[in-house]
């Protein structure tokens, strides 16, 4: 029987990671995340969440309590955001190359300074190469799915890799929208307990992260990498299940929206992928031959699918993140992705750094000057005073 | 070795995993087996575990393992254990 729940995306994601029943949560507040560790708090102090709630000193603490945990071959969960995330930096490595599938909401915010706590994409898009597989939300519900199916896709046997679900400040984290709940037992029959590969065990002793000689390492990169590809195939197939039992379904790795018969394909990530839905909708309706692909993972990145779209259409990348010195992450991902096979044009936008307004007015005016040959291949929206 | 679906470092305890680490040694424990009073700091103390305890309690020094850290030496109440250079005793 479903529930609707009304409430904001921390605590759909709260209630979302107490149904996934981790042994241990080790998490430090941060804002836009309180609000998700604090309810999971709140699930303790009720009794739902009868894991281990570890309140640590620091996001470094944090992860560090979650892979020592994961270790132990038991489920954990954690959150943060921005200079948080940061602060785990050396951590996520860590977890990632010791193959632990730590799960984690990181709630995209700006990074300092100038201080400022609304949402941009830098904090996790700095990650990048961490190992971590990255999904990227556009609504509550979407949160909440996505944190139940990211434990099975990151304990999966051939896989055991940490998960990173990303969703933006106050845009999400703190707006209240009505998600559908599934029952427990139906989530314990989608997500059973967590199988370890190998775990510490005092009776039956191993060390971890030992030294190892540079061709032993090499092959910890190269198995790491096939993992990464192994969840091109099986994010897809969890994505399936998920709607085969629970009748929704976000996407794969892209968010396919009217790509049908379709001239240009959109590309964005996050909630300005929600946003746009209502855009393409408006330029459709001015006979523009338009669609959506919204990127979910960012890590794997959906190279194969999107080299497909541009067999047929040029491509409109909108990137809520900048690599300075280069070009949004997201534009370089995709012409990588091109290179050599396809002759599409792509047009890079810059928008909504800052936590800056991105509405469906904005990406319409983006669209259609990028539609109207106006576009340079890389441009800044909507940049004051310049 | 147990082959898993994935690759990482794990290392299952073994005698020497890294080779006979005693030739890293600068210094050398020689142990004064008469001042000895059996108490065991340095057994329990020693982080190679190379201080070799006896059925009596007695203790000898495994030299193949032993780094020549000090720390027997350090934490022995009745300076039973002297630091002696390499090769310094022909």
């Amino acid at each position: 029987m479903n529930q609707v729940m009304i409430d904001t995306g921390n605590y759909i994601a709260a209630k979302a990671a107490v149904m996934c029943k981790p042994d241990v949560v080790a998490a430090y507040p941060i804002t836009p995340q309180t609000t998700l560790v604090e309810g999971i708090a709140n699930y303790q102090g009720k009794g739902e969440f009868k894991g281990e709630y570890i309140c640590v000193e620091s996001e470094h603490s944090a992860m560090a309590a979650c892979i020592g945990a994961s270790a132990t071959g038991v489920r954990t969960f954690t959150g943060t955001s921005s200079h948080g995330l940061l602060l785990m930096h050396e951590m996520l490595h860590w977890a990632a190359l010791a193959r632990l599938p730590v799960v984690m909401c990181n709630i995209n915010r700006v990074v300092g300074p100038g201080w400022n706590i609304w949402t941009d994409e830098n904090d996790s898009i700095s990650q990048r190469d961490t190992g971590w597989i990255q999904f990227y939300c556009s609504s509550n519900q979407e949160i909440f799915d996505t944190i139940i199916q990211a434990f099975k896709i990151g304990e999966h046997q051939k896989v055991s890799l940490p998960v990173m679900i990303s969703y933006n400040a106050f845009i999400l984290s703190h707006t209240s929208m009505p998600v559908y709940v599934p029952d427990q037992k139906e989530i314990d029959a989608f997500l059973p307990k967590r199988k370890p590969l190998w775990y510490l065990d005092p009776n039956n002793p191993i060390t971890f992260g030992n030294i190892i000689l540079p061709a032993e390492y090499e092959k910890v990169r190269f198995d790491m990498q096939k993992s990464q590809y192994y969840c091109k195939k099986l994010i897809p197939e969890i994505s399936k299940e998920w709607k085969e039992k629970f009748g929704r379904f976000h996407g794969d790795l892209l968010e396919y929206y009217k790509c049908e018969n379709v001239e240009y394909i959109l590309l964005s990530m996050g909630a300005i992928g929600a946003e746009s839905k209502v855009a393409i909708d408006n330029l459709r309706k001015q006979g523009l031959k338009i669609g959506l692909a919204r990127v979910r993972t960012f890590r794997p990145f959906p190279q194969e699918e999107i080299l497909k779209l541009s067999k047929n259409a040029d491509l409109i990348i909108i990137d809520r993140n900048i690599s300075p010195g280069m070009e949004g992450a997201v534009f370089s991902e995709i012409k990588a992705s091109l290179y050599g096979k396809s002759d599409a044009k792509v047009y890079g936008y810059i928008a909504g750094l800052g936590g800056k307004d991105v509405t469906f007015g904005d990406i319409e005016k983006m669209c259609k000057k990028a539609i109207d040959g106006k576009t340079k291949h890389l441009e800044w929206y909507g940049l004051e005073g310049v | 070795m147990k082959k898993y679906n994935v690759v990482t470092s794990i290392s299952y305890p073994k005698k020497g995993a890294m080779g006979k680490t005693g030739n890293w040694r600068v210094f050398k424990p020689i142990l004064d087996k008469e001042k000895c009073v059996k108490c065991l700091r340095c057994w329990i103390f020693c982080p190679e575990a190379t201080i070799i305890r006896n059925k009596d309690n007695t203790v000898d020094i495994d030299y193949e393992y032993c780094k020549g850290c000090g720390i027997c030496a350090n934490v022995c109440k009745v300076n039973a254990i002297e630091l002696e250079r390499e090769g310094a005793r022909k």
